[in-house]
């Protein structure tokens, strides 16, 4: 069984809700179990938020990886601000706007990898993958 | 999609049906901080069993919303967190500070009876 990827532009608190849906339910294919799946979600609707609070639109895609390990990538992209201090946007409870400072950190905490790329003025893209164990 | 609100007894009780995004959840924060006043209620019970996501802004706007009510004189207990969410809750550090919880409804109306409001 083939899984297709997920493209879901983000622009809306409403679309938060639509990746957050679309992650789950590939997640679902690929085999993982219920409390993973909700963990992936989690981590994506934090990263989708960030996307609405800060960069105001950009895209979100939802791969399958089964290259020898099954799991699965999210790759967050946005054309926004970007983030100045980046050990700072990862540090726990460090917030600039109205959330809790839980988006970046909080999404590194429920993924297996995470990387993230900033520039200043260009945008940011998050990387994140979860292995199926 | 709004939250539909009934009124039992001396208690509210929102059941949410669906996924909600940012603005539902703000407009729940925002008629049960209203209606408890209109209908003079003493305890607010919020299902959230069908949510299947609870991330760091619901924790916050549901802690938010409970401290709304009790400013206005009611208790709030949360039901029905899954037990997913629950461990995706604590992986991510979450907390909902010293709102109520219970297992379900039925609990959650046993709860609010224990309640000194």
């Amino acid at each position: 069984m083939t899984v297709d990827t997920r493209h879901i532009p983000i622009r809306s608190d409403v679309d938060i809700v639509e990746a957050r849906v679309a992650t789950r339910a590939l997640a679902t294919r690929v085999g993982f179990s219920s409390t993973d799946q909700v963990l992936i979600a989690t981590a994506v609707s934090e990263i989708a938020r960030n996307i609405v609070e800060y960069a105001l639109s950009g895209e979100i895609l939802v791969a399958p990886m089964d290259s020898g390990r099954k799991g699965v990538e999210i790759i967050a992209r946005d054309d926004g601000p970007g983030i100045v201090d980046l050990s700072k946007a990862l540090e726990e409870g460090f917030t600039t706007r109205r959330g809790l400072g839980m988006g970046l950190p909080g999404a590194r905490r429920l993924m297996d990898e995470f990387d993230i790329t900033s520039k200043v003025g260009r945008g940011t893209v998050v990387r994140m993958r979860k292995w199926l164990s | 999609m709004r939250v539909p609100i009934l009124k039992q007894g001396n208690y509210l009780i929102a059941s949410i049906q669906s996924a909600l995004s940012d603005e539902d959840l703000i407009q729940l924060h925002d008629d049960l901080a209203q209606r408890v006043g209109k209908y003079r209620s003493k305890g607010v019970i919020v299902d959230v069993t069908v949510l299947d996501v609870m991330d760091s802004f619901a924790t916050r706007t549901l802690r938010d919303l409970a401290q709304s009510v009790r400013l206005r004189g009611a208790e709030t207990v949360i039901v029905g967190i899954q037990p997913e969410v629950a461990f995706a809750m604590v992986q991510l550090g979450l907390e909902l500070g010293n709102v109520h919880t219970a297992l379900d409804l039925e609990e959650g109306l046993e709860l609010m009876g224990g309640l000194p409001v």
